[in-house]
């Protein structure tokens, strides 16, 4: 099994490279290559799942440690590694197959999907890596081709964005490089497993380390005071790459890092968990006031986004503030578990929407949703399915958004945080709210007349077929919070968060 | 000590030229400044006074030795910036010909 986990990096940076070589003489080559590299890395991620519950460890290079210092390059895969490689497989290969027939409006069609893939190698490469300066040189692999991806378009506003992102993102780069710097300097090592046994002390450099971490990876996972460039970029950018930012990119080299490091590199303190939930929070209400205001369709969804990270880390956020106080562990667990849960929730189902809202955009060439409106006349498919995805993120019941969210709720008020988790209600009725209003003018308000005079018609089939399966999934997702089922995907992430000291041991392998 | 110092200046002058400038082409370069910056804080992490190049030559196989991994990894830093700075300025380029200007505050179709 660890020598499987290469294959995760392997395929899709080969795959952009043959395409880039071979797609030139056949055509549409780089699309189904995508498509089926990136389902044998679902295959690949579901065996993995199921069939082992311990770490999995791959040394590049096979060096044997020296005594307690390791030299290889780690790769590592523990549980809350795995939940990231689910999201980035299933919503990867679902965005693959949808623009199959959404990229054919574009000239450069085979280098969208030479980008895509470097893409994807990127998060693949942060999330599987255990040395920090790897993640960094993936992280960066991964932004890159992203912004790119932002101007593909090559329209003004798309041209602005990427801009925009790219000053922000590079800003970020510095800082997050600026402090691997300091944690060379003060530690002798890049491996996060052997980093962690070394940096104990609670000195000033540790709390600088902190501060630059937080901010670097903040601004790339656009939590509240670094925001500005997220609902430019995310509405900007094709719509199958608006769902990949806002469903996957985010999280994979951002709130996933700042994790990783904050549970399992530096030791659990008072003051991080509180900075981390105090930034959720505010996230999570400002995202959701602002998210009201817009007419644009994918503007309002890339603010969502912005307020649905924010429970994710206010979750997580309460469980750190839990352990670091030395309070019940089973009320951390079941916090953590609530934000992970919403973590894998989101990916889904903000996807979907991005999907939906490019379907609207590839029939009717708009998305303000001033112009729209009685859609769901002409494009079923579309309507049903952005419909579940807006039952699912407000929280509706039989959908996975619920339960997730009742967990962060009823957590934050175990663990005494009320004030918190009657913020969390608050914000959950605005994005009721605000989803109302973009199913109301997108899809109802008149009898779509409008629409059937112009010969507006349902999308090309593999776009409906991939919205149909997410549906499914943002449906059978919810089947996620029953214990048994619970056991086998989400506990060991939890897990792997929460036995923070237990990941350096059981990788360096004291 | 001071060069560290001078090194966290550089940087800070960077972030000023991001933040206050309004030219595209000065915003690349006040990016392109923060990222030397970082190379050279690394270079100095690696340094140790009087030390000589690790490689193992006759009469040095003691001696004190700069570290070289902070070399290799700004090897790999400097060739990520050139990506970054490449693709900066080309999309600078699109901006120019669609806006005829590096003016950021005649740039904005993006409100909100």
């Amino acid at each position: 099994m660890n020598s499987l986990i290469p294959l995760f990096i392997v395929v899709p940076l080969g795959s952009a490279f043959i395409m880039a070589i071979l797609g030139r003489f056949i055509k549409d080559f780089g699309k189904y290559l995508i498509n089926l590299g990136l389902l044998f890395l679902v295959g690949l991620t579901v065996k993995l799942i199921l069939n082992s519950q311990e770490t999995l460890i791959y040394k590049v290079g096979g060096f044997a440690n020296a005594g307690d210092i390791p030299i290889a390059i780690y790769m590592v895969v523990d549980g809350f590694t795995k939940i990231l490689l689910l999201i980035i497989s299933v919503v990867g290969f679902l965005v693959a197959l949808y623009s199959i027939s959404y990229t054919k409006q574009y000239t450069a069609e085979r280098k969208f999907y030479i980008l895509y893939s470097l893409m994807l190698a990127g998060m693949y490469g942060v999330v599987v890596s255990g040395d920090i300066f790897n993640i960094y040189v993936f992280l960066e692999i991964a932004s890159i081709a992203s912004y790119a991806l932002v101007a593909f378009g090559i329209q003004k506003q798309q041209l602005e964005a990427s801009f925009k992102y790219q000053i922000l993102g590079g800003v970020a780069s510095m800082l997050i490089l600026m402090g691997i710097g300091f944690i060379y300097w003060s530690t002798g090592t890049l491996n996060l497993a052997d980093i962690a046994t070394q940096l104990t002390a609670d000195t000033i450099i540790m709390k600088f380390i902190a501060v630059l971490m937080i901010v670097g990876f903040g601004l790339k996972a656009a939590i509240f005071p670094f925001h500005a460039w997220l609902p430019d970029a995310h509405s900007s950018a094709p719509s199958p790459i608006s769902a990949m930012l806002s469903g996957v990119l985010i999280k994979a080299i951002g709130i996933y890092v700042i994790f990783r490091i904050f549970f399992n590199m530096f030791a659990l303190s008072y003051e991080i968990s509180m900075v981390i939930t105090v930034l959720g929070t505010l996230s999570m209400i400002i995202g959701g006031l602002l998210a009201i205001g817009q007419w644009d369709m994918k503007r309002l969804l890339a603010y969502s986004s912005i307020s649905q990270m924010g429970y994710v880390f206010l979750g997580v956020g309460i469980g750190m503030l839990v352990l670091a106080q030395k309070g019940n562990p089973a009320v951390a667990a079941f916090s953590i578990l609530g934000g992970l849960f919403h973590l894998l929730n989101h990916a889904m189902f903000k996807g979907l929407l991005f999907l939906g809202a490019g379907a609207v955009e590839y029939r009717t060439e708009t998305r303000d949703m001033k112009q729209l409106g009685g859609l769901s006349e002409v494009m079923p498919v579309t309507a049903g399915t952005s419909m579940a995805a807006s039952l699912a993120i407000s929280g509706i019941p039989p959908f996975n958004g619920f339960f997730s969210k009742l967990i962060i709720i009823i957590a934050a008020v175990q663990a005494g945080y009320v004030t918190l988790a009657l913020l969390a209600v608050v914000v959950s009725i605005i994005t009721i709210g605000y989803f109302m209003k973009m199913q109301k003018y997108t899809f109802f308000n008149n009898d779509g007349s409008f629409w059937k005079n112009k010969k507006i018609k349902e999308v090309p089939f593999t776009m409906a077929f991939a919205m149909i399966l997410m549906a499914a999934l943002c449906l059978g997702m919810s089947l996620l919070a029953i214990p048994t089922i619970r056991d086998i995907v989400l506990t060991p992430a939890v897990d792997a968060l929460m036995e923070t000291v237990q990941y350096s041991k059981t990788v360096i392998g004291i | 000590m001071i060069l560290f110092i001078l090194c966290f200046i550089l940087f800070m002058v960077g972030l000023y030229g991001v933040m206050t400038r309004k030219n595209l082409i000065k915003i690349i370069i006040g990016v392109a400044v923060m990222e030397y910056s970082v190379n050279l804080f690394f270079i100095l992490v690696g340094y140790v006074d009087g030390a000589t190049v690790p490689i193992l030559t006759k009469g040095f196989e003691k001696g004190p030795f700069v570290d070289p991994l902070p070399q290799a990894m700004i090897l790999t830093a400097i060739v990520i910036g050139l990506a970054t700075t490449a693709l900066l300025l080309s999309i600078a380029i699109r901006l120019y010909r669609k806006y005829g200007t590096f003016d950021i505050r005649k740039i904005n179709s993006l409100k909100g």
